[in-house]
């Protein structure tokens, strides 16, 4: 039984830090800034969730610290991303040709006329 | 078997570490840095919980904790910065 948890904490782990590596390369081959933020971003908080759920199973006395960790990230990750996405845009980050749609610039557009 | 898993898991997550230290020493805006920051911090919290698992050392965990919230206010002044100065 407990072999049986530590296996399913190993693989969660593993699974977790896949998400990470993906998030990174994410990040490398995105063309422009909204593209970065998505892929670092999202992968990024589901890869930290699932090792930090791996080490529960690995070491369950240390769940509620790292259940603690876990709710901080899930609540700033989203935070700080959103901030970062406004800043880009307000400060006209340079968008790549293949992002077609921008409805907030065309909405800013629209009030000024 | 689980100790090979938990290796495996730590060297993804370096090479992790590795892709956004590209990004962020390759820019170019000042926008990508920022976010290969924001992700290099939460890679690192989870280098630090791997090295608390490894070592046995639940200590580990609050500075885990700590970097988490220090590094997500660094994060967002940076923004507010990017946005209209501060």
């Amino acid at each position: 039984m407990a072999s049986l948890l530590a296996l399913i904490g190993g693989v969660l782990l593993v699974a977790g830090a896949a998400f990470l590596l993906l998030g990174g390369l994410g990040l490398v081959r995105m063309p422009d800034v909204f593209n970065r933020i998505q892929a670092g971003t999202k992968a990024t908080t589901l890869g930290t969730l699932l090792s930090l759920a791996g080490i529960a199973c690995l070491q369950p006395a240390w769940a509620l610290k790292l259940l603690l960790i876990g709710l901080f990230i899930l609540f700033t990750n989203p935070l700080s991303s959103h901030v970062l996405a406004r800043a880009a845009h307000r400060s006209n980050a340079a968008k790549s040709p293949l992002t077609a749609v921008d409805r907030l610039a065309e909405d800013r557009r629209g009030e000024q006329a | 078997m689980v100790e090979l898993l938990i290796y495996l898991a730590a060297t993804l997550t370096g090479l992790a570490f590795l892709l956004a230290l590209f990004r962020f020493l390759k820019g170019p805006s000042t926008a990508d840095r920022v976010i290969a920051f924001d992700v290099l911090t939460i890679i690192g919290i989870t280098a630090i919980a791997l090295l608390a698992l490894l070592e046995g050392r639940g200590i580990y965990l609050d500075v885990a904790l700590v970097y988490a919230l220090l590094s997500f206010l660094g994060v967002i002044v940076i923004a507010r910065y990017l946005e209209r100065g501060l």
